[in-house]
C-alpha cells in the first residue's frame, strides 16, 4: 500500500546512524519471518484475547448521539484494554518478536506514560528487563504512570534535554539503543521512526480497524461514514484507519493537538503547521523553524506533544485519503468533561481530541450517518491535570 | 589530489572538531585558526542542530549553547568564507551536521554554498548508505565529498560502504554516542583492512578519543584520528578564553600521532 522499502510515497526511510543499520535490518527480517508464522500469531492472539482483553467493544453511545443530535456515534473502547490504552496491542507484538529474536531487554520512550506502562507490563509478563525514557516534564505531568512503571519492575529514566518531553525521550531511547544493541530491542511506541517500525507498529495496531469493521457490520450492516482518532505519532489512528483505506466512502479523520492554537507557537499540530523534513529516522512532516531546527511543541496532552507524525499519515495526507484537523487544549478539555458527563466514560486527554472533533461534525450530519471514534485510552491518568487546568489545586 | 586526500598524504592526520557558534562565532573562528596553527590537518565544523541524536551530553551541550547564542547557517557560511579568503586557511574543512539541517535549506543550495565557500566534505551521521542517494547526487555535482561512516556493528556492510566512499571514511570507534571514553575495544585494524581491500580511501577514527595515548594507539591502525568531545569540554570550561588551551591540546595530540 504505497510502501516500497519502507517508503510511503516520499515519506519514511531509514535515516539513522550506521551503528543501528544492522539492527533494523535484523528486525525487518525477523518480522517478515514471524508475521507469517502460525505459531507466533497464535501465541500473540492468545495474549491479545486472554491477557489484553481483546476484542475491545464497539459501544453505541446513545446519550452522546442524542445530545449532539446528529450522526450515530460509536466508541471503539481501546480504553478497556489491559493497561488502559491501545498501546498494549503493539507492545505485546513487539515484545514477543524481541523474545523470539533472543533479546532480553526492552527499552521504550513514553509521553503520557501509556506506552511505557504497556512496555513495562509486557516485560514483566515475558521476563524481560525494561528501561523507559520519559521527558522530565512528562514525569511530572504523569507522576502516577511513573510509579506504575516502577511497580511493574521497570526503570524509568527522566530525560532533561531539550523540551524534556516525548521527542527528547525518543532521542534518548535511540541513543541508548546505539550503545546497547546485542541484548536490547527498542520497543518503539508509535508508527514512526526508521523502517520497519512504522509498518510493524501499524500491523500490530491494525487489529483496531479489523474489529471496528466486523463490529459495525454486525451492528449496522454497513460501514461507518467516518472514523475519527487522535494523532501524535499516529499509532491508534493508523490502527483505526488501516482496514478502511480501500473503502473510499469512509472518511478518515486524524485529530492533531493544536495546543493553544495553530496560529501560536504553542502547538503540536504537525500536518497543519509543519513542513517536510528528516528526523527520528524518517522523512515526514515536522514542526520546525526556518533553519530546520525542530520546534519545541506544546500540547496539554503529553501523548500528542510530538513535533512529527508517522510517514504513512504524511502520505495519506498527501494523497488526500485522510483529513487531519487541529483541536485546541480548550476543545479537548471540554470534550473530556462532556463524554464523562454524558456517557460515564472518562477518555484520555489524547482521545478527547477525537471526541472534540466528533462534537463539531456530528450535529451537522444526518441521523442515519455513522461515526466511529476511537477512545484510545482511559482518562484516569489525566484527572489531576484537568482539575489543575480548571483551577483546582489537586496533585496525585 | 583533492585537499582531503592531501591531508592524509604520507602522514597521520589529526582532525579536531568544533561546534560553530559555541560560545560565539568569533571564538569559533579564532579556535579554527589556532587549531591549524598547531598542526590540525583537517577541521570538522559542526553546524548545530536542536536534537543531535548521535551526540552524547558534551556535544549536545555545545549545540544548545551555540543555538542559544543565535548562530545560524548564514553566519557559519560567512565564517568559512573569511577563513578561506582573509585568513589564508588552506587545509580541508568539512561540515558535520544532521540531515534535516541540509534538507530544510535545500540540498542543492546547501552543497552549492559549500562549494563556493570552500567546504570539502559533509558528514551527516543520520544518513546511512541506504539513504545517501538524494544528497550524494547533489554533493557530487558541486564537488563536495559526502563522507561515509562505518561502525563496530557494520559487519557485512564494510565493503559495500567502502566501495562508494568519498573523501575519507569515518570509523566510529565504539557503540553509542559521541563522548570521551576510558577504553576503546573495537578491532579497528580489521575494519581498516576490509576497507583497504575494497577502496583506496583514507580511514579516520573517532568517538571517544580524548588523550594523546589513545590517539597514538588509534593512529597505529587508522590513517587519522578525529577528536570532538575532548575539545568541546575545553570550550565548555574556558568559553571565549578557550583559544589557547584548545591550541595546546591540538598540539599535544598531533605530536602524539606524528
Amino acid at each position: 500500500m504505497g510502501e516500497n522499502k519502507g517508503r510511503f510515497g516520499i515519506h519514511g526511510g531509514q535515516y539513522i546512524p550506521e551503528t543501528l543499520m544492522n539492527a533494523v535490518i535484523e528486525l525487518e527480517e525477523a518480522y517478515n519471518h514471524y508475521k507469517d508464522d502460525k505459531e507466533f500469531q497464535d501465541e500473540l492472539n492468545e495474549l491479545l484475547n486472554n491477557y489484553a482483553n481483546r476484542p475491545s467493544g464497539l459501544y453505541f453511545a446513545k446519550k452522546l448521539t442524542r445530545e449532539l443530535g446528529g450522526a450515530k456515534i460509536y466508541l471503539k473502547r481501546e480504553d478497556l484494554n489491559h493497561t488502559g490504552a491501545h498501546k498494549i496491542n503493539n507492545v505485546l507484538g513487539q515484545a514477543l518478536l524481541a523474545k523470539k529474536m533472543g533479546k532480553t531487554r526492552l527499552i521504550a520512550e513514553t509521553g503520557a506514560g501509556q506506552h511505557g506502562v504497556a512496555t513495562a507490563t509486557a516485560a514483566a509478563l515475558l521476563d524481560m528487563e525494561c528501561v523507559v525514557f520519559m521527558g522530565e516534564e512528562d514525569t511530572k505531568r504523569q507522576a502516577l504512570n511513573v510509579y506504575r512503571m516502577k511497580l511493574l519492575g521497570a526503570e524509568v529514566i527522566p530525560v532533561t534535554t531539550g523540551t524534556a518531553t516525548l521527542k527528547d525521550a525518543v532521542s534518548e531511547a535511540m541513543r541508548e539503543w546505539t550503545s546497547r544493541i546485542d541484548d536490547t530491542h527498542y520497543c518503539l511506541g508509535s508508527v514512526m521512526g526508521p523502517h520497519p517500525f512504522p509498518i510493524i507498529v501499524r500491523d500490530f495496531q491494525a487489529v483496531i480497524s479489523k474489529e471496528i469493521k466486523e463490529q459495525v457490520l454486525e451492528a449496522e450492516g454497513r460501514l461507518p461514514d467516518a472514523v475519527i482518532a487522535c494523532v501524535g505519532g499516529g499509532s491508534n489512528a493508523i490502527g483505526s484507519f488501516y482496514n478502511f483505506i480501500d473503502d473510499k466512502d469512509v472518511r478518515l479523520i486524524g485529530c492533531e493537538a493544536a495546543g493553544r492554537g495553530i496560529d501560536t507557537f504553542e502547538t503540536a499540530a504537525t500536518i497543519n503547521t509543519g513542513k517536510l523534513g528528516i528526523f527520528h529516522g524518517m522523512k515526514s512532516y515536522f514542526c520546525q523553524d526556518e533553519e530546520g531546527q525542530i520546534a519545541p511543541v506544546y500540547s496539554i496532552s503529553a501523548g500528542l506533544d510530538y513535533p512529527g507524525i508517522g510517514p504513512e499519515h504524511a502520505w495519506l495526507h498527501d494523497i488526500g485519503r485522510a483529513e487531519y484537523v487541529a483541536i485546541t487544549d480548550d476543545e479537548a478539555v471540554e470534550a473530556f468533561e462532556f463524554l464523562s458527563r454524558t456517557e460515564g466514560i472518562i477518555p484520555a486527554i489524547e482521545s478527547s481530541h477525537a471526541v472534540a472533533y466528533a462534537m463539531k461534525i456530528a450535529p451537522k450530519m444526518d441521523k442515519d450517518k455513522i461515526i466511529v471514534i476511537t477512545i484510545s485510552g482511559r482518562g484516569d491518568k489525566d484527572v489531576a491535570a484537568i482539575a489543575r487546568y480548571r483551577g483546582e489545586n489537586i496533585y496525585e | 589530489m583533492s585537499r582531503i586526500k592531501e591531508a592524509f598524504n604520507n602522514k597521520k592526520a589529526f582532525i579536531p572538531f568544533v561546534t560553530c557558534g559555541d560560545p560565539d562565532i568569533e571564538t569559533t573562528k579564532a579556535i579554527v585558526k589556532e587549531m591549524v596553527k598547531n598542526g590540525a590537518d583537517l577541521v570538522e565544523l559542526g553546524i548545530p542542530f536542536s536534537d543531535p541524536t548521535a551526540e552524547g551530553p558534551t556535544i549536545q551541550g555545545a549545540n544548545l549553547r551555540a543555538l542559544t547564542g543565535g548562530v545560524n547557517k548564514e553566519k557559519i557560511f560567512n565564517m568559512v568564507k573569511e577563513l578561506r579568503n582573509d585568513e589564508g586557511i588552506t587545509i580541508p574543512l568539512v561540515f558535520m551536521t544532521y540531515a534535516n539541517v541540509v534538507f530544510s535549506y535545500g540540498a542543492e543550495n546547501f552543497f552549492k554554498n559549500c562549494s563556493e565557500i570552500g567546504i570539502d566534505g559533509v558528514i551527516l551521521p543520520d544518513l546511512p548508505f541506504e539513504e545517501k542517494g538524494e544528497f550524494e547526487e547533489v554533493a557530487e555535482k558541486y564537488g563536495v565529498d559526502l563522507i561515509s561512516l562505518i561502525a563496530p556493528t557494520s559487519a557485512g556492510r564494510i565493503a559495500m560502504i567502502a566501495k562508494e566512499a568519498k573523501g575519507f571514511i569515518y570509523i566510529v570507534s565504539s557503540l553509542g554516542v559521541t563522548g570521551t571514553r576510558s577504553a576503546i575495544t573495537t578491532d579497528v585494524a580489521s575494519i581498516v583492512k576490509v576497507v583497504k581491500e575494497n577502496a583506496d580511501v583514507p580511514c579516520a577514527i573517532g568517538f571517544g578519543i580524548s588523550n594523546p595515548e589513545q590517539a597514538k594507539k588509534m593512529s597505529e591502525s587508522a590513517d587519522g584520528v578525529i577528536v570532538g568531545s575532548a575539545i568541546v569540554k575545553i570550550i565548555e570550561k574556558y568559553g571565549k578564553d578557550a583559544v589557547a588551551p584548545v591550541g595546546e591540546f591540538v598540539k599535544s595530540m598531533k605530536d602524539a600521532i606524528s
